[in-house]
């Protein structure tokens, strides 16, 4: 008995790497979901989704078969500032009552070596979907001192707001939106 | 000896009233607003302020007609109900409308700057989306004090026209 599955485990082992299944941590909130995008020309205004969840799929060996699904409760909105919060919700922007959530799946992805890659999928937003392209960059990845293992990465990147029907007037420097995700999974 | 209106409850009731109105027009005309008008950040900022201030206005009337003796409510049995009824629905959905207003902007923790006087501090986030939430009630609390206070009006101009009773001419401090 011993030997069969001593054989077994040898035999699963050489056999093709299986991406492996994580959960973005947002129990923990080892991960975030941030945004800024210029006021007037003059400063930097950052915000962040505070209720996300997802998973990914990942394999050192085969990078370019790993997967990401990311879900945004739109209504997380949180730039620190309530008036500016509920109007970024209203159908001036957001519009989170007709649009409760954001999503993004990856399609494919591009390993760019060194860790890099660049993830392509399809983001989602207000209502409208959009092929883009999030730089992104392992951070690492390996066990946990509580028993589990964990992967984390970052990425990048920038739309534009009127691409996806919001068009509200923010003048000529804050056409685009820049997005920055942290995220970290948890190994199932 | 017929007793009146004190002079400060006439007084506190009509600068409400005014008040009310142009907090309700403008209400409505600085949520349109966009990021290129002058009035951006001046409306809302006047709105507020106003807002506070009438706050201050209501619990002093408030308290003002608890201290003091009114004179005799005019009309049937009927009417003395329902204008008993109304006239404390229209207090309770002012303290309402205070409250949600207030509730919009403190959802932060931010105190409200009353003009460049005073600041009125925030109790904090008392629930989930309160900016949200706390705005949607503002929005309908206010919608039916307006409707409450043309009911309001149009009975007393019943009272003054129809009946020529003296209803009218009490808080015109004219008996």
């Amino acid at each position: 008995m011993k030997k069969l599955t001593l054989a077994l485990a040898a035999a699963l082992s050489l056999s093709t790497a299986q991406a492996a299944d994580y959960v973005i941590d947002s129990k923990g909130a080892h991960a975030s979901i941030n945004f800024k995008i210029q006021h007037l020309g003059y400063s930097w205004l950052t915000g962040r989704f505070n209720d996300f969840k997802g998973n990914f799929s990942y394999d050192d060996s085969a990078p370019s078969a790993a997967k990401i699904m990311v879900t945004i409760d739109t209504d997380s909105i949180d730039s620190n500032h309530a008036e500016r919060d509920k109007h970024l919700k209203s159908d001036d922007f957001l519009n989170v009552d007709d649009f409760p959530q954001a999503k993004f799946v990856s399609t494919k992805i591009v390993d760019k070596g060194n860790g890099m890659m660049d993830v392509m999928g399809d983001f989602t937003l207000h209502g409208v979907t959009k092929q883009i392209t999030i730089e992104a960059k392992k951070i690492g990845e390996g066990k946990d001192p509580w028993g589990g293992y964990r992967a984390g990465f970052m990425g990048t990147t920038t739309i534009a707001l009127k691409d996806y029907g919001i068009d509200y007037d923010l003048g000529p420097a804050s056409q685009t939106v820049e997005l920055e995700l942290h995220v970290e999974g948890v190994k199932q | 000896m017929k007793s009146r209106w004190p002079r400060l409850v006439v007084f506190l009731h009509w600068i409400t009233a005014f008040a009310v109105i142009g907090m309700f027009a403008s209400g409505l005309w600085m949520v349109d607003l966009t990021y290129y008008s002058d009035w951006y950040k001046t409306a809302p900022h006047w709105h507020k302020s106003v807002g506070l201030l009438l706050l201050a206005v209501t619990v002093l009337r408030l308290a003002t007609r608890a201290f003091t003796s009114r004179p005799p409510s005019l009309g049937t049995a009927t009417e003395k109900k329902l204008s008993h009824f109304g006239h404390t629905l229209l207090y309770t959905l002012m303290i309402a409308l205070f409250a949600s207003g207030y509730l919009i902007s403190t959802a932060d923790g931010r105190a409200i700057d009353v003009f460049n006087w005073f600041a009125v501090p925030a109790v904090g986030e008392l629930f989930n989306n309160q900016e949200d939430r706390a705005g949607d009630a503002h929005f309908y609390i206010a919608w039916s004090v307006i409707t409450m206070s043309v009911i309001h009006m149009l009975a007393a101009l019943k009272h003054h026209f129809i009946n020529k009773d003296d209803t009218m001419k009490q808080m015109l401090r004219l008996r």
